[in-house]
């Protein structure tokens, strides 16, 4: 059981890091809580699905396709929906909302409400410390560090970086210094969707794929934010790690558990707040005036 | 009584005739309450019955969100705990719903009280994320007792307050009158101008010699028990409380509605439920165009807040009436000059003033 545990929660955590670094990344930048966000991880699953299944394209081109055509949607959103709205944070928030359920009934409206399963796109498994370890959960993990030193390399290594980087510090300062925060803005917001659409194409063989399956890692992509402390890379990857361990502790070794996981993660995330009210790794709140 | 009568003829034409939008408001509690003397449809009264019942949960959604800036995305723990508590306290001990949905608006009291204490130190964005868990913990312990709560099913065979239609359509709109009235009237009062004070600046509130933390939990407790209300009004009248009270869902939408109609009003969510509600119900009940309802319902909100980011309430408001530059009373907006003080409300700006940038 204990093995179960840890490669679970391993594996789970990589899916939730790359939701919740994605989400964190775009609340620094453009100060926007992207309710949406899972709902492009939703959507990518369902392209994957798409290509793979109905027009038969290999596992690698379908994958990117669909993290491409999803993250240029995203861009598309921002510009049409996002952008007209960005100084009333209140109306963003909803426009967030309302964009997920667009996304939600259409695809519900093309593709109907049941579950839709995708073949597995490795198969076998490995034996590691006396667990079977499927090779698509082992893919998950690779796809997930892959992508997690990617947006490190990108944040710390490049310019684009830099200018992310200046601007979740502070707007103003670095639109005087001459950046383009519109531009960067836009670059954020692609970069995430691109973060959460991988995470939705690589767990779509594992999970079912469904029009509402944006809203329970929505949740507890939330608390993992609020927990590591909203806007910060390394509290988002750390939370991820906590709560999806969380889950598998809860899910393995408490009767009933599959149905107190959300709660006990929500729960823990709320502890924290007690305690440390700007999340693990978050900055103290400046009293703004 | 004459004098009564004449009195109130006065306060009419001198107070509320005036100004359109309250005479708007005038319109709409006669025809609140006289709707079903003129049109008796079972189906249109159940749909109304449930959007005064909504109405009540999103003007207590504004006097938290829209008043202190407490954003709550969790609000529907309180629907939740109203439905719960009512239903539990009548099925299992026999109680007649009359007095349950008190007991309802008490536990969600409570919880507002407690929800109130434990988001004291958080704002912002942290206070609605971190308030989206509540409901749902309180689902995952539902789920997790099936024996006690009834599981996915809810607890169900609930008594209704009433039996004819009208008479439940009366209780709804009698309580929705009442509850935002009084919300409307403790916004306007001077409780109100400090949440204001509270949500504008925290800290030049508290150097005020006011005490916000006590503020900002009453007002989470007074918001919690308008929305048990509401709750238990809900569940004794679909006869069922059922895990959808407490879902993301029914919090995202209270979320919507209130924003839609214009935070910091009261007036603007209630307008807002008595448009969207229906118009989706309406929607889902024409054959071919029900399945696509809520991406109508998205659409047209989206479309609305590209026109009108700050709601519709305060973008109607500011077409149909000015604001007097001198003493700040609202007019209608074909007045020339102020009713109250007769300062004038439309200067001419000729095009070389507004050249040089005046005012």
């Amino acid at each position: 059981m204990l093995q179960d545990i840890l490669v679970t929660g391993l594996v789970n955590g990589g899916v939730y890091a790359l939701l919740a670094i994605g989400f964190s990344l775009i609340f620094g930048v453009a100060r926007i809580v992207n309710i949406a966000h899972t709902a492009f991880y939703m959507l990518a699953a369902y392209c994957f699905y798409t290509l793979l299944v109905k027009t038969g394209l290999g596992y690698l081109l379908s994958g990117l396709i669909s993290v491409g055509a999803v993250t240029l949607l995203s861009v598309v959103c921002y510009r049409l929906v996002i952008e007209p709205v960005r100084e009333h944070e209140a109306a963003v928030l909803i426009a967030t909302i309302a964009l997920a359920l667009v996304f939600q009934e259409l695809m519900l409206y093309t593709f109907g409400g049941h579950f839709l399963g995708i073949p597995s796109t490795l198969d076998g498994s490995v034996r590691f410390l006396g667990v079977s370890i499927p090779y698509q959960r082992l893919l998950i993990l690779v796809v997930a560090g892959a992508m997690l030193v990617l947006v490190w390399f990108v944040l710390y290594h490049t310019r684009l970086g830099l200018a992310i980087r200046a601007t979740a510090n502070d707007l103003e300062v670095a639109n005087l210094m001459g950046m383009n925060v519109h531009r960067v803005a836009m670059a954020t917001v692609a970069i995430s969707v691109a973060l959460a659409a991988v995470a939705g194409v690589v767990v779509a063989p594992v999970y079912v794929v469904d029009p509402f399956m944006w809203l329970a890692p929505l949740v507890t992509m939330l608390a993992i934010v609020v927990l590591g402390g909203l806007g910060s890379m390394k509290g988002s990857l750390i939370g991820a790690l906590i709560i999806g361990y969380v889950e598998a502790i809860t899910v393995f070794a408490v009767p009933a558990g599959a149905y107190l996981k959300g709660a006990v993660a929500l729960l823990i995330m709320v502890i924290v707040l007690l305690a440390r009210p700007e999340g693990l790794f978050g900055v103290a709140f400046e009293e703004e005036r | 009584m004459k004098y009564w009568l004449r009195r109130a003829g006065a306060e009419l034409r001198n107070e509320v005739l005036v100004l359109p939008s309250r005479t708007l408001v005038l319109l709409w509690v006669v025809a609140v309450l006289a709707l079903p003397l003129v049109y008796g449809d079972a189906y249109v009264l159940r749909i109304l019955t449930m959007t005064c019942i909504f109405a009540i949960f999103a003007a207590s959604w504004d006097l938290l969100a829209g008043y202190t800036g407490q954003v709550n995305f969790g609000h529907a723990l309180f629907f939740g705990a109203g439905a719960y508590t009512s239903g539990l306290l009548s099925l299992k001990l026999g109680l007649s719903p009359w007095l349950t949905i008190w007991a309802g608006a008490a536990v969600a009291l409570a919880l507002g009280f407690l929800v109130g204490y434990l988001c004291l130190r958080l704002r912002g964005s942290y206070l609605s994320l971190a308030t989206l868990a509540f409901p749902l913990i309180a689902l995952g312990l539902l789920f997790a007792f099936p024996d006690f709560s009834g599981g996915e099913l809810g607890i169900s065979g609930l008594r209704r307050l009433m039996v004819t239609p009208v008479a439940n359509y009366y209780v709804a709109a009698i309580s929705m009158l009442a509850i935002v009235f009084g919300l409307w009237l403790l916004a306007d009062s001077k409780f109100g101008i400090v949440l204001h004070a509270i949500r504008d600046d925290e800290v030049a509130a508290r150097a005020s010699g006011i005490n916000t933390l006590q503020y900002k939990m009453t007002v989470f407790a007074i918001a919690g028990a308008a929305a048990g209300f509401a709750g238990a009004l809900f569940a004794h009248y679909l006869r069922v409380a059922g895990p959808s009270t407490l879902e993301v869902a029914l919090s995202f939408q209270v979320v919507i509605w209130g924003i839609f109609g214009g935070v910091a009003t009261i007036y603007g969510p209630v307008a807002a439920v008595f448009i969207l509600y229906p118009l989706t119900e309406w929607l889902g009940s024409i054959p071919g165009v029900g399945e696509l309802r809520l991406l109508i319902f998205a659409v047209i909100v989206l479309l609305v807040l590209l026109f009108m980011p700050r709601g519709l309430a305060p973008w109607v408001r500011d077409k149909i009436e000015t604001q007097c530059p001198r003493c700040k009373q609202r007019n209608g907006s074909w007045k020339i000059v102020c009713r109250l003080c007769g300062a004038a409300l439309q200067t001419q700006v000729t095009r070389a003033q507004r050249l040089v940038g005046h005012q």
